[in-house]
């Protein structure tokens, strides 16, 4: 299991990548992609969607259970992932690079953790 | 694999001769005459029996041995029940025909929802849906009826607890409601403040299960049910956990306003492949002129269906699933008052007796007493050995032992949830016992074993991701 030092975590392990310019890629932790297992369909939002951190920005369908997939950041979605929505088992073999959407506008989220905290945060649940 | 019935089909062959039709002056509608032939399997009897029992061989149910599988109560079914559903006067009978000829059956179902609504506490009872998640559905549509008949349609929010079982928010979408998720607290309870904060004038309704799916009784039902109520809201018990608590406590009596039952899980009616299911719905007073048509009344010694003053419509064609009503109803008669008390209080003590059987062995993520069921967690093994809570199930198939309920509820990572059910022996508990610890005794010892498992089976281990990636749904 790793945690990605560049990227910015929320608990429900989502993580945030800023680009700068106000935009953002999200994904989800490699912690998460192994508590869900085999990941076999993604639905996402669409371009254009207005987020607020903490709305349900899609969900993913593992072998296990569907999860909800929260929005870590304020922000308008610019992007979908195509390639992984045509491919999920690239969610677990690549979490992080395996961004789910970008996003502009981002409001930067100062509640997320960093990659130290989120590895204790995950070692203590 | 044997092949499908289709594979063996021979033209010409026969089960039997059936002679000639010997009605004249009657030709079937042009409309309602097949255009192709309907390609049935043609096979000898012998070769038909021979097919079917060597598939039910490669099956495993309830008949066969220990099913602990959670929240899904699947416990033995009586054949007393089979007889009963077999007496002729409720087989030989039409839908459609008068109902002065088929007031038995009409008495059968009257008989049956009032025993129902006594053991749950409820007024009035629907025996037409046809399992629980219909059960679920069309309890939401009552509510939802209740509520819009006030003008209250701002009351579009349903509370759901984060352990509740995946049908209650499916079926509150269903509905049309949006759906409001609540955290447990660490004991794996409902969150009296976090339900607090989430009842408002928006609220339709809270969904609950109590027990709920960890095998908690919630002492604070009448809080919860006074909090839901002040709001203006109501309350749906999800009563998939009936099982616990029959002749001890009823729903009704811990305030709530509707609830489903699964007649193929707590009233012992086949389960799994065997049913079909049966999801009657009761309901207080103030619900019941909402429920589907039609409902039997009696007046004057004499049954006939009506129609409910504001009835939501039908759920299902005519009067549900008939004859499984008669196997729960034969099922509540064979056992009596006393005996439907003894069924939960056996189920409770059975679970209790089990869980501490794997005490030592296992992490319990909500220890102390538990009620009909129990959760384990297998978190650290898979940290410790590699081997996950789906190896160990897969294992106890080699082990003789149907596997519990994986990967549910959601708030234990890693969970098997067992549910042993009152009809079980000491002896079975401890054979259960005995291979649960040995299978996670082979998770250290031979991880692989468990990994490669079953290997005891006609079919080993399918590919479940390529087969949810990839489904291949027609030939």
């Amino acid at each position: 299991m790793s945690v990605q030092k560049d990227l910015f975590y929320a608990e429900t392990h989502e993580w945030v990548k800023y680009l700068g310019g106000g935009r953002a890629l999200v994904g989800v932790s490699d912690h998460a992609q192994e508590e869900m297992g085999d990941v076999a369909y993604i639905n996402l939002c669409e371009a254009g969607e207005i987020l607020t951190a903490g709305d349900s920005l899609g969900d993913i369908e593992s072998i296990k259970a569907v999860s909800d997939i929260y929005c870590p950041v304020d922000g308008t979605v610019s992007k979908v992932n195509n390639e992984l929505l045509d491919d999920p088992s690239l969610l677990n073999s690549d979490p992080y690079g395996s961004w789910l959407v970008e996003l502009e506008n981002v409001t930067e989220n100062s509640e997320l953790m960093d990659s130290g905290v989120y590895e204790a945060f995950i070692s203590e649940n | 694999m044997s092949g499908l019935i289709f594979d063996k089909s021979k033209a010409g062959r026969r089960c039997a001769v059936i002679p000639s039709c010997d009605i004249t002056g009657y030709s079937i509608p042009a409309d309602y005459l097949r255009a192709e032939k309907a390609e049935l399997p043609e096979v000898a009897e012998v070769d038909l029996v021979r097919h079917y029992t060597n598939l039910s061989r490669k099956a495993y149910g309830v008949d066969n041995g220990f099913y602990p599988l959670g929240s899904c109560t699947m416990k033995y079914n009586p054949k007393i029940d089979e007889d009963a559903a077999e007496l002729r006067g409720f087989t030989d009978v039409h839908p459609l025909q008068p109902i002065n000829t088929v007031q038995g059956c009409l008495e059968a179902m009257d008989m049956l929802a009032g025993f129902l609504c006594e053991i749950t506490g409820m007024d009035a009872l629907t025996l037409q849906p046809a399992a629980g998640a219909h059960g679920e559905f069309t309890a939401l549509s009552l509510i939802k009826a209740y509520l819009t008949d006030r003008g209250e349609t701002g009351r579009t929010k349903l509370i759901v607890p984060d352990s509740a079982h995946g049908t209650n928010p499916a079926s509150a979408a269903m509905c049309g409601f949006t759906v409001v998720n609540i955290p447990s607290t660490p004991d794996g309870l409902v969150d009296i403040e976090a339900l607090k904060s989430a009842v408002g004038d928006d609220t339709a309704a809270l969904m609950l299960t109590n027990p709920n799916t960890v095998g908690k009784y919630d002492r604070n039902i009448e809080t919860f049910a006074k909090t839901v109520h002040d709001a203006g809201g109501l309350l749906y018990y999800d009563g998939a956990n009936l099982n616990a608590i029959m002749g001890i406590v009823r729903p009704g009596d811990m305030g709530f306003d509707a609830v489903h039952l699964n007649l193929h899980k707590t009233f012992a009616t086949p389960h799994g492949g065997g049913g079909p299911g049966s999801g009657p719905v009761g309901c207080k007073a103030r619900l019941a002129k909402y429920l589907p048509r039609p409902v039997v009344t009696k007046n004057d010694g004499t049954y006939s269906f009506e129609t409910p003053e504001k009835s939501v419509g039908m759920v299902k064609s005519f009067y549900g699933n008939f004859l499984v009503c008669i196997k729960a109803l034969a099922y509540i008669m064979t056992l009596g008052a006393e005996g439907i008390r003894e069924a939960s209080e056996n189920a409770v003590l059975n679970a209790n007796y089990l869980q501490e059987s794997l005490r030592d062995s296992f992490d319990i993520p909500f220890d102390g007493p538990c009620m009909h069921e129990f959760v384990l967690s297998l978190e650290r093994l898979k940290r410790e050995t590699g081997v996950t809570a789906s190896d160990i199930a897969k294992g106890l198939i080699d082990r003789g032992i149907h596997p519990p309920t994986m990967y549910f509820p959601l708030i234990v990572h890693e969970a098997l949830m067992l549910e042993p059910t009152e009809t079980e022996s000491r002896e079975t508990l401890d054979f259960a016992a005995t291979a649960l610890k040995d299978a996670l005794q082979a998770a250290y010892s031979d991880p692989d074993s468990l990994h490669r498992a079953p290997v005891t089976t006609p079919v080993g281990r399918p590919d479940e991701t390529a087969a949810v990636r990839n489904p291949i749904l027609k030939a």
